[in-house]
């Protein structure tokens, strides 16, 4: 498994960003209170410092579909807990449950209304620890953005915990 | 710049929702996670918890929402980076916090560091984070 660390596993383009995406997005994530206007309201977006729209730092552009899928993880689907090994084509961890163990973002330019975003995803690391709950496997992928001008969005990475 | 810069110690407004499966489904609804752990609390149990459990990418949200009210319009999240720590099991209370822990000042404001978490009504933290922000002097202006 270590072998893999360094492979790209996803690189995905995203649909073009739609203002609707955004306001629901904020909807829920400050739900039961309305979102900020700079999300909803592009009168009030506009006269803002960002001059409109823009998306939430966290936003998801590749929720449900994306435009183009076209690394081995994507092709793989589905959401067993040994999707990235057979995405690479190498045996799983075979372990019972998954988490999100944590996330890391630095952000460069906001997404707005209109941008397609690309994702480039590698894999970063493998590490194995002792848990509560038995042997869990920390696995890290590091995920580069840029939007359709090639300016970066945001690199972040997320450790997924296998246990 | 027409007010003081934050100060190391000062104490950001907190963010705080009640949680449980009317905010875990339209999170799931917008980020594509309808995943059984986060919505049947036979599968939170069945993987080791005593009910169902929010996402971590929620408390991600909740965490930007806490730096976004702060640094307001004019201002920048640089980056933030959070362990998942503990569950955000159903009916829990959860609140964002945080506390400036280093200053600097720039030509246009103030670079902050913090750190910031989510903790439940116990004050159990669920999810310590650190996080770099941008403070502009126009927005201190505005406020």
């Amino acid at each position: 498994m270590r072998a893999a660390i360094g492979t790209t596993v996803s690189e995905r383009t995203s649909f073009p960003i739609d203002p609707s995406d955004i306001r629901r997005w904020a909807i829920a994530v400050y739900w039961p209170d309305p979102p900020p206007s700079a999300f909803v309201d592009e009168e009030a977006a506009r006269a803002s410092p960002h001059r409109g729209l823009v998306a939430p730092e966290e936003f998801n552009p590749f929720a449900w579909l994306a435009a183009r899928e076209g690394g081995a993880l994507d092709r793989a689907g589905g959401a067993d807990v040994n999707r990235l090994e057979r995405a690479l084509g190498i045996p799983g961890p075979d372990l019972s449950f998954q988490l999100n163990g944590g996330l890391e973002a630095a952000y460069k330019e906001r997404m707005r209304p209109g941008d397609v975003i690309t994702s480039t995803t590698t894999l970063a690391d493998y590490q194995e620890r002792a848990g509560r709950l038995g042997p869990m496997l920390f696995t890290t992928t590091e995920d580069h953005w840029v939007n359709q001008a090639a300016a970066t969005v945001k690199r972040a990475r997320m450790t997924l915990i296998r246990y | 710049m027409t007010t003081a810069p934050p100060q190391v110690g000062d104490a950001l407004p907190s963010f705080s929702r009640a949680t449980g499966l009317d905010n875990w489904n339209r999170f799931a609804a917008v980020n594509d996670e309808f995943v059984p752990i986060h919505m049947d609390d036979a599968a939170g149990q069945a993987a080791g918890y005593p009910t169902a459990f929010g996402m971590g990418n929620l408390q991600w949200s909740y965490l930007h929402n806490l730096l976004r009210q702060w640094v307001g319009d004019a201002g920048r999240i640089e980056s933030l980076a959070c362990q998942f720590r503990s569950p955000n099991l159903k009916d829990q209370t959860v609140t964002a916090k945080g506390t400036v822990t280093e200053v600097h000042p720039r030509p246009d404001g103030w670079s902050v560091h913090l750190e910031v978490w989510t903790e439940d009504q116990t004050g159990a933290r669920l999810c310590p984070a650190t996080a770099v922000v941008t403070l502009t002097g126009a927005e201190e202006e505005a406020k």
